[in-house]
Formats: structure tokens, C-alpha cells, sequence
């Protein structure tokens, strides 16, 4: 339990060192490019992938538990609309992107500790967490794009999955997801996942930078920040939900 | 010139540094011997400022350490080059990128003038033509030399060096060695390096201190660790069976003398 705090404790020391003495603007914007490309545009494919497929299946579940002819066919596209945007897109691709990118991270990081890169950095004076961790979350600022996308290619495979299997048709689809439209549901998702994507930036980072030991660790280093940063989000999923939809 | 006086480091309850001093001279190799374990790398890192005695100065020319400003911290940073154990370079970036590395970060020289004294240190460290390879496409001996040219390119005054030569062959660690030894008469650098490397204790050890369980134990050059009678030095330099043979004949060579 002292641990667990003594960590919290670490980690909101290194946010703040992320922030402090910055390396020059000059260097900083190549790596800022660098991480977009790693980290935001390399994991589009199995984002675009996942929400399109997870689309198609809440559609053709929805349309498979709709067996009171009294509800119009449009509900369909309505709840697709509904799960993709709360839910399917931030959240679940945000635990997705815990994997993929999350992984990725910790262990590059990770690899830079044991390998005494980031003891080079220090030498030379390089503030190494602003130098490795801000390009990180500044990449991590376009993520709300990704989850637009993700939010797009879900809705467009539900209603392919919904009018090629003949559960509904393309009219009715494009009619059901514009019923009852709330815009404050587009704020409430784009903030939680604004949100984790800071902590997708920075509990891997915190997990790599802050490892001991060897190339094995590196494995057990990016298990563990994969769990951490999963449970994190749901967790603050649950709290955002609670402030700001009841 | 490096002094430090009765420095103490622990990580936790095990004391690493027992109250150490000693004095670096500057133009010359001085060298930290010692077997694994007995705390070289925590010696060295505390030389840098990556671990904090608890106990004791370390003084830079006359500047000591923990009364420096942060501003005066930086301003030393900037005069130091290290080469880690196993090189560190960085996987990401090409060999003259890793070399040029800390004239971008603290320099406010142009593109150009970095390339130019890339260059000019890539060839002091006889390391042409790999400008474009990556740390993952050279061999190890190649890799400390890229470790050697981006410790000087910024032309420290002090150099650190964390055994230079582990995993090198004996040929290459001879030529490694003999590179830093001439860079240090030739720039007059303070330069420390830890080793347990006998050849290299017999080849480059102009300023020797022998630490044992977190303390000095023994202090001289290189003729003087083959003519004490420190036990301790004694088991340590001549704990390979070729070094054992070599002194049994010796010994035996002395006793027929004495007999005469
Ligand atoms: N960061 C650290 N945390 C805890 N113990 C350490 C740390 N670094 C070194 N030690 C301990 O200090 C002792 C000396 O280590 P080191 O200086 O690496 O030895 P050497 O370089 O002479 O082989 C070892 O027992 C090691 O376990
Ligand atoms: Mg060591």
C-alpha cells in the first residue's frame, strides 16, 4: 500500500519534470513527428480494423434482440450509434491502444534505461524525461483524431453489417443515427478520451523509465504497465462517466 | 583536477562507498580497479551526479560539487564526456547523429560546423565511412569508438570511462585503450576509467586506486602494483593462472638470487 502511494507519488513527480526545463524547440519538433508517426498514424490499421468489425457485431446484436415488431427497425441504428460513440471508440480502443502503443513505449523506454541511454542523457545534462516523455503526450493531443475515425469506421460497419445482412435498410440506417442527437454526448466522449490519451502517453512511460534490471524485465515492465494503464482508464472511465452523464 | 575527499554512498541499507578520497590528476589515465562488485560504477556515477554521496566533497578544479548553483551544474555537464559500459549509444539514431548529439543540444552551432567536427573526431577516433550505419550494424569495438568520439566532441575536460574494454577482445581493448590514453595527453583531459582489466592497469595506469569492500585499499602507478606486498593486491593481480605462474617464477628467480 506504501508502495502503491510511494508510485503515485513518483509518477505525478515525473509529470511535473516533463514539463520543466525542456530541450530546444529545435530537437523537440523532430521528435515530436517522430512519435506522431510511431504512435499515432502506426496504429490507425488496427484501430480503423477493430472499430469497423466491433461496429458491424453491436449492430447485428442489436437487430438480433429486436423481436417486438413495435420497435421501429431504426433503433438498430440509433443504439450503434449510441455504443460506438460512448463507449466502443474511447474506451474500448483506448485499451486496445494500451497494447499497441502502450507496449511499445515501455519498452523502448524501458530498453533506453537498462542499456544506460538515459544515464547518457543525464550526463550530458539532457532533462531525459521532457526529452523522451512530452513529444509523447503532445503526439498523444492528436488521439482524439484517431478516435473520431474510430468512431466513423464503427458506425459505417454497423450499417454495412446491418443492410448487407439484410437486417435494415440503408435509409432507415442513415435515419436512425441522426435520431434524438445529443451534442453534449460528442463533448463527454471527446473529453474522457482526451483524457486517456494522456494516461496512454504517460503511466507506460512512467513504467519504463523508473524499471530496474535487465532485458527480461523489459518484458515484465511492459505486462505490467499494460495492466496498470487499463485498469486506470476504466477506472477514470467510470468516475468521468458518473460526473459528467448522471 | 578531480579530488574528493571521505565520500560515503548506500542504496538502502548496504554501504557501496566506505569513506573514499582521492585525487585525479589532469593530462593523466587515472584508473579505479577493482573486482565486480566492489563499487567502481557507483563511484563513477557519483563523479557524475547521477548518485549523491551522502557523505563528503567532490571538487572539479577547486569547484565543489553540491555548492554549485544549478546554472554552474549545467556549465559542468557541458564539460564532461562519459563512455558508459556498453557504450549507450542511442539505437535510434545514426552513428554521426549519436556523435553530434551533444553539439546539437548545447550548442548554438549550425548544421554545417556540427557535421564538420563530427567528422573531425569520427577520424581521431579512426572510425571513417560508417557516418550513415546504425549502433545495431557495427561491431562492439566500433561502437565504443562512436562512445569515445561523442564523449570529446564537445572537448571535455573531463573524461569518464566505465570499463572501456568488457567485451571487447584483448587486441581491440589494447588499441581502445591506448586511444584514450593518447586523447588525454593530447586534449590534457582529467580522465578516470574503471577497469579490472590487468592488461590495461599494466598499459595505461599512470594513477592507480585499488578499492576493496567500499574502500581504498591500495594507491600508485602501474610499475608500483607489480612490486607491492599488499595481499589483497597481490590476490587481485594475479588471479589468472598465467599471472600465477608468471610470479612463481619470478619468486623463484629472486630465491635463487638470494641464495647466491
Ligand atoms: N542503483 C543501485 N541500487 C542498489 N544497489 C546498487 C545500485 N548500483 C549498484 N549497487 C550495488 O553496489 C555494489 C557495487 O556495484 P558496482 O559499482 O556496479 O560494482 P562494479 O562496477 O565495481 O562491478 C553492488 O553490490 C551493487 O549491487
Ligand atoms: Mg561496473
Amino acid at each position: 500500500m506504501i508502495k502503491a502511494l510511494n508510485q503515485i507519488g513518483r509518477y505525478f513527480l515525473m509529470i511535473g519534470e516533463v514539463f520543466y526545463k525542456p530541450v530546444k524547440w529545435k530537437v523537440m519538433k523532430t521528435l515530436i513527428f517522430k512519435e506522431i508517426d510511431d504512435l499515432i498514424i502506426g496504429s490507425m490499421g488496427i484501430v480503423a480494423f477493430i472499430s469497423f468489425f466491433i461496429g458491424g457485431v453491436v449492430a447485428i446484436q442489436t437487430a438480433l434482440n429486436l423481436t417486438n415488431p413495435l420497435i421501429p427497425k431504426s433503433l438498430i441504428a440509433f443504439a450503434t450509434r449510441q455504443s460506438v460513440i460512448l463507449e466502443f471508440a474511447p474506451t474500448f480502443i483506448s485499451i486496445i491502444m494500451a497494447g499497441r502503443a502502450g507496449s511499445y513505449i515501455t519498452s523502448s523506454i524501458g530498453t533506453m534505461r537498462v542499456t544506460e541511454q538515459i544515464d547518457a542523457l543525464e550526463v550530458m545534462g539532457v532533462n531525459a524525461v521532457n526529452y523522451l516523455i512530452f513529444p509523447k503526450i503532445i503526439a498523444f493531443s492528436l488521439y482524439p483524431f484517431v478516435i473520431a475515425i474510430a468512431m466513423f469506421l464503427g458506425i459505417l460497419g454497423g450499417m454495412v453489417a446491418g443492410v448487407y445482412g439484410g437486417f435494415i435498410g440503408q435509409a432507415e440506417f442513415l435515419q436512425g443515427i441522426q435520431t434524438d442527437f445529443i451534442p453534449y454526448h460528442i463533448f463527454y466522449a471527446f473529453f474522457k478520451t482526451f483524457i486517456f490519451g494522456f494516461i496512454l502517453a504517460t503511466i507506460p512511460s512512467f513504467h519504463g523509465f523508473y524499471m530496474k534490471g535487465g532485458a527480461l524485465e523489459v518484458g515484465k515492465a511492459s505486462t505490467t504497465s499494460f495492466v496498470w494503464t487499463s485498469v486506470v482508464i476504466i477506472l477514470l472511465n467510470y468516475i468521468i462517466t458518473q460526473l459528467l452523464l448522471s | 583536477m578531480i579530488e574528493i575527499k571521505n565520500i560515503e554512498k548506500s542504496f538502502g541499507d548496504t554501504k557501496v562507498l566506505k569513506g573514499i578520497s582521492a585525487v585525479f590528476e589532469t593530462g593523466k589515465t587515472n584508473l579505479i580497479i577493482g573486482q565486480s562488485g566492489s563499487g567502481k560504477t557507483v563511484m563513477i556515477k557519483s563523479l557524475l551526479g547521477i548518485h549523491t554521496p551522502e557523505v563528503g566533497t567532490i571538487s572539479f578544479d577547486g569547484r565543489i560539487y553540491s555548492k554549485m548553483t544549478p546554472d554552474e551544474k549545467r556549465t559542468l555537464r557541458t564539460e564532461i564526456g562519459m563512455v558508459f559500459q556498453g557504450s549507450a549509444l542511442f539505437d535510434s539514431m545514426t552513428v554521426e547523429e549519436n556523435v553530434g548529439f551533444p553539439l546539437k543540444m548545447f550548442t548554438s552551432k549550425r548544421n554545417r560546423e556540427i557535421r564538420d567536427r563530427v567528422n573531425e573526431v569520427l577520424q581521431r577516433v579512426n572510425l571513417e565511412g560508417s557516418n550513415k550505419k546504425f549502433p545495431a550494424e557495427i561491431s562492439g569495438g566500433m561502437q565504443k569508438r562512436v562512445a569515445i568520439a561523442r564523449a570529446i566532441v564537445n572537448n571535455p575536460k573531463y573524461l569518464f570511462c566505465d570499463e572501456p574494454n568488457s567485451g571487447l577482445d584483448p587486441e581491440t581493448s589494447i588499441v581502445i585503450d591506448e586511444l584514450i590514453h593518447e586523447i588525454t595527453k593530447e586534449y590534457d583531459i582529467t580522465t578516470v576509467i574503471n577497469t579490472h582489466d590487468m592488461n590495461s592497469v599494466l598499459q595505461i595506469g599512470e594513477n592507480i586506486i585499488f578499492l576493496k569492500n567500499g574502500k581504498k585499499e591500495w594507491e600508485g602507478d602501474k610499475e608500483e602494483i607489480l612490486e607491492t606486498r599488499n595481499k589483497s593486491i597481490i590476490e587481485f593481480v594475479y588471479s589468472s593462472d598465467l599471472f600465477k605462474k608468471v610470479r612463481e617464477n619470478l619468486l623463484a628467480e629472486e630465491e635463487e638470487e638470494d641464495n647466491k
